[in-house]
């Protein structure tokens, strides 16, 4: 009995990372990407980070503002970078490529999944670079090992969970142009109405409970906490992993559902 | 009897008011080579992806190597290979990569995957090119890689739609000669769509004329060009007798637009 529990399982586990390597097997011709997706946590860390630094406006408390947003710089450039993931897909349907892996026996949600891994592993190139961009400005990190482990596995988290949400917005709205749209509608909502380059306590009382409702504030709310030297997480990283997990389980569910819509 | 590898039943596909398929009803036996002809919107493609479980029937049924399109999806999947009207391998990788992305989903045995990988490179004349980048690769190679890619788990019917569009003849022929083989010795059953008659004309053992969602005619070619009556008649005759055109025939403005809607919507 657990052994038929057992097969469709890992057979689903091997499809996906099947996709995974694939995806990532792509990345050899696309270094210019990894170039330009550094520049955009560089502006927001060394011109818009400084100068709110030295202004003083806004409170973080005990930890410094620089300090503060540079896990939201990591999560915000996570979540651009994954946003417009769907447009790959887009493309792919252009072509005949979705209808053929969709006409073979790979589970959809294997299909969405592996996709999503690929987006995060690909998101890996941003920490390193929030990371060196930090040690430049003197930001306090901690070099914990499992600490660095658990930013590891948060970024892949989030890339996996915003470009599988990027997916399902492919699936509904079908063409390149109006992906773009709804695509820079998002971000920028999802990004303020977040804890990444202000604290929630700074915020009106209805913006407080959108942040809330915000995946990204416990995305940010974990890095913070593996991230910075001596920083506490403000609802608990149980909770974070809890709602993280949660909310890419059930981007994947609804994402393997509509991904055969593709097809037609 | 157990000879019918593809069985349709009244299978229908509505898309809002218009009917793209309307109670098509065939079968196939195993290794035949199938063409489905029609003018654009008759209702070819809408066909191919039912049959391939890409788009679930408005009603109808119809089972593949035995297995049912609408309740047993996976086992239809499994026993088919597709290749669709536009490009379906990955630029970004090479030709070998392309087969061994679909060697490891269709399941092939870890140690068969090689060999069998070598030889549908042979097999399509690609073995030159299996290291090469498929952006670099001409229309004819593409094709013929997509067919290595979508037979290398040796599917019982392998459906291609207008799988010569777009080549020039010599790699159309190329394209050709290499389905005949896979047949050959295979006995891969194919089942294909095109606007090109004359390969209807070379290569099948039967051919259906698809009008308005419907089968108008359904024959071997020398049945086709007898049923017009008299002697002498070409397919290009037959053809034009039974697919005509909308206007000429039940068509009026409202279905026009409605079929360019959908092969809108299905492009």
């Amino acid at each position: 009995m657990t052994a038929t529990f057992i097969y469709p399982l890992t057979g689903f586990l091997e499809k996906t990372f099947v996709i995974t390597e694939f995806e990532l097997r792509k990345l050899r011709h696309d270094f210019t990407e990894l170039v330009t997706r550094a520049l955009q946590p560089a502006l927001w860390l060394l011109v818009f980070g400084q100068v709110f630094a030295r202004s003083g406006a806004m409170h973080t408390g005990s930890i410094p503002y620089l300090d503060f947003i540079a896990p939201g710089i990591l999560a915000q450039s996570v979540l651009f970078v994954a946003i417009f993931y769907g447009i790959n897909v887009i493309w792919e349907r252009d072509l005949g490529i979705v209808q053929k892996f969709l006409a073979s026996p790979t589970p959809r949600a294997a299909l969405v999944l592996g996709k999503g891994f690929s987006a995060g592993i690909r998101s890996l190139s941003q920490a390193a670079i929030v990371y060196g961009l930090s040690l430049l400005v003197g930001v306090k990190l901690n070099w914990n090992p499992l600490a660095l482990l658990n930013v590891v596995v948060v970024v892949v988290l989030a890339a996996t969970l915003f470009s599988t949400f990027s997916l399902i917005i492919a699936c509904i709205v079908k063409t390149r142009e109006r992906f773009m749209g709804v695509g820079q509608v998002l971000t920028m909502p999802l990004f303020f109405a977040s804890n990444a380059i202000y604290p929630t306590t700074l915020m009106p009382g209805w913006l407080k409970i959108v942040s809330h409702l915000n995946p990204l504030t416990y995305v940010v709310d974990a890095l913070r906490t593996f991230m910075l030297a001596g920083s506490t997480s403000s609802f608990g990283l149980s909770y974070d992993y809890a709602v993280i997990l949660l909310t890419t389980i059930i981007l994947v569910l609804i994402g393997a559902r509509l991904y055969p819509h593709l097809a037609v | 009897m157990s000879n019918i590898v593809l069985e349709v039943k009244s299978l229908t596909r509505r898309f809002g008011a218009f009917t793209a398929v309307d109670s098509l009803t065939l079968s196939v036996n195993a290794g035949e080579v199938f063409a489905l002809l029609g003018s654009n919107g008759a209702g070819k493609t809408t066909t191919i992806k039912m049959l391939t479980t890409l788009l679930p029937p408005s009603s109808g049924e119809a089972r593949v190597a035995g297995f049912s399109i609408t309740t047993q999806a996976v086992d239809v999947r499994r026993s088919i290979g597709y290749v669709p009207q536009a490009v379906s391998v990955d630029g970004s990788l090479t030709g070998y990569e392309n087969l061994l992305i679909f060697a490891k989903l269709y399941d092939l045995p870890h140690r068969e995957r090689q060999a069998r990988i070598r030889d549908a490179l042979e097999f399509m004349n690609l073995t030159a090119d299996g290291g090469r980048m498929v952006n670099q690769y001409s229309g004819g190679m593409v094709r013929r890689l997509e067919i290595a890619q979508s037979t290398l788990h040796r599917p019982r019917v392998l459906f291609l739609d207008e799988p010569t569009v777009g080549l020039d003849p010599i790699a159309r022929d190329a394209v050709w000669k290499h389905l005949v083989d896979l047949r050959t010795n295979y006995g891969t059953t194919l089942f294909f769509t095109t606007h090109y008659l004359e390969e209807a004309q070379s290569y099948c053992d039967r051919i259906a004329i698809m009008h308005l969602g419907k089968v108008a005619a359904l024959g071997t070619c020398q049945e086709l060009e007898a049923s017009l009556g008299g002697d002498g008649h070409t397919l290009d005759e037959v053809f034009v007798h039974y697919a005509g055109s909308a206007l000429d025939s039940a068509g009026n403005f409202r279905s026009v637009s409605a079929e360019r809607a959908t092969a809108k919507r299905l492009g």
